[in-house]
């Protein structure tokens, strides 16, 4: 039942409203992974960011995408954490604890799901950029053999802000890139995500927004 | 003027017509496909097919009643006043002052479809043009206020008041001549269109002096006149049946429609270059965004359709 509900929340609200309402450009979508196991990772700008990515894949795909999403804040209350897990169909993530916070995303990787990751850790400033943090770094040590996509957004931050509830329409851009994979050294692994992300922030004339 | 479009033979017989330019169009391109394959020609196919989905869409628009007709140019001009707007720079603090902008596109072509004259002219270039700057100074942030009102300001007048007035054309009625205002709009947007491929290929065959090197390399002296030239003939063997015009009349109608269009072209090439970008968006394969699309009709609408209230429609204007 969750999962017929899933795929037409998707076909219903989230694809028309991205197609009518905000429109994408979409570059280098051959780049995306078309089998799981793979790990996509994306700036974060807003909460359209998700359903953008989601919408990206074909319908088909849906069951094997899982969002990684901060516990703290998805599963606050009973009606969210519901919509969350069953309809984006996220695996939350706890923040600050002490035993092995990736344990969950390894097991999808080893049933073949795709993950949809936001290294920045949160939303933060619309359409800015802040620090990667190395939680991605770890997930692919211990899956080496994985391959990491990674995906420059730009634009929905203006459309649904951080702390705004009022959909403005803009068009956004998506820009994909080759895939790479874990480089026996995380502070190097770090530096290839970042060079990567920035070669394909450059492909387009994004400005910051303030 | 919610009466059905009646379909009287004229539209129908343009629309004939244009589809048989359409075909004509699709063999020579497969055929200079067929013989020199490569980049240009699979952009050329790749733009014609495109031709394919929007005639066909607005075709679709146009015969079916001014209700959907007046819809379908509304949501056409949203596109382009939402590709306008993702291009510019914005601030922060204008996002709702924005949604109020996207809301005066269903005003605005309510007013057009009602043929409302006074209100459709004065909504925007008046009480819009007042409300923006209003609105930007009680938001209380000065940074950057005159680009923020200068830019919203033009950009609302270039594409949703200009696009707007395809909307009034059409629901000029009677007064439009044998084919109503459904033959008016598909007299204006076809030889628009027209004249963007006339003036292209006569500029890819004969293509020697530029007129605007700065602005748009592309665009050269042969390719303005060819255009000029041919979207004049056609117009004026088109007048008698989509307008309320003679053929004379008519060549003088497509020759406003050629010059019009191609400035703007040329002012949202300029726009375009100003940002730094070559398309105004993704979403026509081949053409680029709905901007770069309707970029002569942005001149070409308000001109032809004031040309006409001027000297044809009468007694609205002292």
């Amino acid at each position: 039942m969750t999962k017929i509900l899933r795929i037409a929340f998707f076909l219903l609200v989230v694809r028309p409203v991205l197609l009518i309402i905000l429109g994408m450009n979409v570059r280098g979508r051959e780049h995306l992974p078309t089998k799981g196991p793979a790990i996509v990772v994306a700036n974060h700008n807003s909460h359209l960011d998700t359903l953008t990515l989601l919408a990206l894949f074909p319908l088909q795909d849906l069951p094997r995408l899982r969002p990684v999403a901060a516990a703290d804040y998805f599963m606050r209350n009973k009606l969210l954490a519901w919509f969350a897990l069953n309809i984006i169909g996220i695996i939350p993530l706890q923040r600050g604890v002490s035993k092995n916070p990736l344990a969950a995303l390894e097991e999808a990787l080893d049933r073949g799901d795709i993950l949809i990751l936001f290294p920045e850790g949160s939303r933060g400033e619309p359409e800015q950029r802040a620090d990667f943090k190395r939680g991605l770094a770890f997930l692919a040590k211990a899956r080496p053999e994985t391959p990491v996509h990674p995906v420059f957004m730009y634009g929905l931050g203006k459309a649904l802000p951080k702390g705004s509830l009022v959909l403005v329409p803009f068009n956004c851009d998506v820009v994909a890139g080759e895939p790479f994979k874990w480089c026996a050294e995380t502070s190097r692994f770090m530096e290839t995500l970042e060079d990567r992300m920035s070669a394909l922030a450059d492909k387009g004339n994004f400005r910051p927004w303030s | 003027m919610a009466d059905l479009i009646d379909f009287s033979s004229p539209v129908i017989k343009a629309i004939g017509v244009i589809y048989a330019l359409l075909i004509a169009a699709s063999l020579i391109v497969a055929i200079m496909k067929r013989m020199s394959p490569g980049e240009g020609t699979t952009e050329l196919s790749r733009r014609v097919t495109s031709w394919w989905f929007m005639i066909t869409m607005f075709t679709i628009a146009i015969v079916t009643s001014p209700v959907v007709s007046t819809v379908f140019l509304a949501f056409m001009t949203f596109l382009a006043f939402k590709e306008y707007l993702s291009l510019i720079p914005t601030r922060r603090v204008d996002r709702l002052i924005l949604l109020f902008a996207y809301l005066a596109i269903p005003v605005q072509f309510y007013f057009a479809h009602e043929n409302r004259y006074g209100l459709f002219l004065t909504f925007i270039p008046v009480w819009m043009f007042l409300f923006f700057p209003m609105a930007m100074t009680l938001a209380g942030k000065t940074e950057g206020f005159l680009r923020a009102v200068g830019t919203l300001s033009w950009g609302m007048m270039i594409t949703v008041f200009a696009l707007s007035h395809t909307a009034i054309l059409l629901a000029a009625g009677d007064e439009a001549g044998v084919a109503g205002g459904a033959g008016a709009l598909l007299y204006l947007v076809a030889l628009t269109q027209f004249n963007d491929v006339a003036q292209f290929t006569w500029g890819k065959l004969f293509g020697r002096h530029k007129i605007t090197p700065k602005v748009s390399p592309q665009k050269t002296w042969e390719g303005f006149l060819g255009g000029l030239v041919t979207t004049s003939a056609a117009a004026a063997f088109a007048a008698p049946y989509l307008t309320p015009l003679d053929n004379v009349m008519g060549a003088a109608a497509g020759a406003i429609i050629a010059i019009a269009g191609f400035l703007g072209d040329i002012t949202i090439s300029a726009f375009k270059r100003d940002l730094g970008v070559k398309d105004s968006g993704g979403l026509i394969p081949g053409h680029g965004g709905i901007l770069d699309r309707v970029d002569s009709l942005t001149y070409a609408a308000p001109v032809f359709y004031h040309a006409l209230h001027f000297f044809i429609f009468s007694g609205r204007i002292t």
